[in-house]
């Protein structure tokens, strides 16, 4: 789409544009060529000088088994919080959807958690579940079940993935109750005169006309999982035990900062790169063209 | 009839009653974590770390927060509020004048390397700073910018979502409105300040909004150049508050800045729900 009136000259909209250019070029371009360029190299153990290896650090990666791990980390992760923060909420949104009043009040009540940052979730997670002070991990004692996640993987797994879905869930009630309001009531009452109960008309009619936001929602929360959830692993767990909540940004972070392995730490930042660009093609095939049945 | 088949559809007696305590329950759920920070930030210490805790405020409230807002663990949360006040509204002012401004250039502008830069913005769109964390803290740290608000507030608008959707936006001002300035003799910039900008108020205060949000909740980022305490925002301040190894949190103080922390997010997402509503759909569609 282009604009039939438009203005002439050309250092007006070069001074215009310069600022963000600028930013970009700094921030962005530059940064991200780095990353591109450092994965191709290994420094010497005092960063003196670096010793060009070619695809040898992506040989390395794709053959340590703690990156493989990772991977598969990644996947549990990413899939766990999707369907936890998703499945919650379309029930909610279903729900409201069936008030004619109130739901507004509702909507305004479950809006809260979205504002409250990952880290922050981390936190309140953390300290519910706290081995020493935590009240749930307590009361699951009373039960007779002893919660460690600082030693077992699978609860701590469990953990940053409720921490991470709680957020969403506000987010993706968001979008599934604009999408309920906007299917019409006159294809739902036609079903309902025909005989079709509630849960029969959910499943037939209502969940396929939602399958575009679902779609969207599914993309949007796998990036959310990857690359947002940061702050929830660092301040629950930092990626232990035995590196069973490792993700991949996260492994990016240890490796880079903390082990000071520019060259890998690169190299990954690369391989994520190519996993957003494929992530961004499915988002743009599948929701921008809008899935309809 | 009509009002019959209104009855099968909306649940009215017993199914509209279990629809609501479906609901409240759902709002008690996820409403726990905060009621549970709440309480915790009520008491004194003594009664969190002897299990269970109290599930009831206490009258510790102004004690707590007092401590946390003028003496903090490392450095008084006030310090944190306000570093992490500046950053958030500088991302989101920031970004805005800088994509309200090149939006407006690709849009109502044909120059060579206009196609270029376009693709430019399409890139940006694709990377999180989470992926280029470890140049773009080279870079920063060669500008000599850690521990300042430059260092915190550049990198994260450098990407171009806002731009991206101002575009979206300029494409549906009719051509009219630029025709008629042009013939009463505007310039473009005064074309861009008469026009365009009271048009796009909706939109920037929607964007406004969400950057608001995002500025405020970053964490990766304040954690890694941000050494000096002085320098701290409130999101990543909280994980330096835990002591290192076994020593006990000072679980009040931390969980009072918990609350504190997100007061400021709820207040703008709360008062400003239709906005930010709208800003969500239109910044992810």
């Amino acid at each position: 789409m282009e604009k039939r009136v438009i203005f002439r000259g050309w250092w007006l909209p070069a001074l215009l544009i310069a600022p963000q250019v600028f930013i970009s070029a700094v921030f962005f371009f530059y940064p991200a060529g780095q990353a591109v360029w450092q994965s191709l190299f290994i420094p010497d153990p005092f960063g003196l000088s670096s010793q060009y290896v070619g695809l040898a650090n992506f040989e390395f990666l794709l053959s340590d088994k703690f990156y493989r791990a990772s991977f598969v980390t990644t996947a549990v992760f990413s899939i766990l919080v999707t369907l936890c923060s998703m499945i919650p909420a379309l029930f909610l949104a279903v729900m409201a959807d069936r008030l004619i009043k109130g739901s507004g009040v509702y909507r305004t009540l479950l809006i809260w958690p979205y504002a409250v940052a990952p880290a922050i979730a981390g936190v309140l997670w953390l300290f519910m579940f706290n081995t020493r002070v935590g009240v749930v991990s307590w009361y699951l004692g009373q039960l007779g079940y002893d919660w460690n996640h600082v030693l077992n993987g699978g609860e701590a797994m469990g953990l940053v993935v409720v921490a991470s879905a709680w957020g969403r869930i506000s987010y993706n009630f968001l979008f599934f109750f604009a999408a309920l309001q906007a299917v019409p009531r006159s294809v739902i009452e036609a079903a309902a005169i025909d005989g079709a109960r509630f849960w029969r008309r959910f499943w037939t009619i209502v969940l396929p006309l939602l399958s575009p936001t679902t779609f969207f929602l599914l993309v949007v929360n796998i990036v959310y999982s990857f690359f947002e959830t940061f702050g929830v692993i660092h301040t629950i767990t930092s990626g232990g035990p035995q590196q069973s909540t490792t993700v991949l940004v996260y492994k990016v972070f240890s490796d880079g900062f903390v082990g000071q392995d520019l060259g890998s730490s690169s190299a990954q930042s690369v391989i994520l790169l190519f996993v957003v660009g494929l992530l961004t093609i499915v988002q743009f095939k599948f929701v921008e063209k809008r899935v309809h049945y | 009839m009509a009002r019959e088949i209104h009855g099968m559809v909306e649940k009215r007696g017993a199914g509209l009653w279990l629809t609501h305590v479906f609901m409240i329950l759902g709002v008690l759920v996820i409403f726990f974590p905060i009621w549970l920070a709440f309480v915790a930030s009520t008491v004194t210490q003594p009664e969190i770390v002897k299990p269970p805790m109290p599930l009831w405020p206490g009258d510790q409230l102004w004690e707590n927060y007092s401590k946390a807002l003028f003496s903090g663990v490392n450095v008084p949360v006030t310090t944190m509020l306000i570093n992490s006040l500046i950053m958030a509204i500088g991302i989101a002012v920031g970004k805005i004048i800088i994509s309200l401004l090149s939006a407006f250039a690709i849009v109502y502008f044909r120059f060579p390397g206009r196609n270029i830069f376009f693709w430019m913005i399409f890139l940006t769109l694709m990377l999180p700073v989470e992926v280029r964390i470890v140049p773009t803290y080279e870079v920063v740290a060669g500008f000599g910018m850690l521990n300042s608000y430059g260092g915190l507030i550049f990198p994260l608008i450098a990407s171009a979502t806002a731009t991206f959707l101002f575009r979206q936006f300029f494409l549906t001002i009719p051509d009219e409105l630029a025709e008629a300035a042009r013939v009463d003799g505007a310039g473009a910039m005064r074309f861009f300040w008469d026009v365009v900008v009271p048009m796009s108020r909706t939109n920037v205060a929607a964007l406004f909004v969400i950057l608001f949000i995002y500025g405020w909740n970053q964490y990766l980022w304040p954690l890694l150049i941000t050494t000096d305490p002085e320098m701290n925002t409130i999101v990543m301040g909280i994980k330096q508050m835990f002591p290192s190894g076994d020593d006990v949190a000072d679980w009040p103080v931390i969980m009072a800045t918990s609350i504190l922390a997100m007061i400021p997010p709820v207040i703008v997402v709360v008062s400003m729900q239709r906005l930010f509503i709208r800003g969500l759909v239109d910044s992810e569609k």
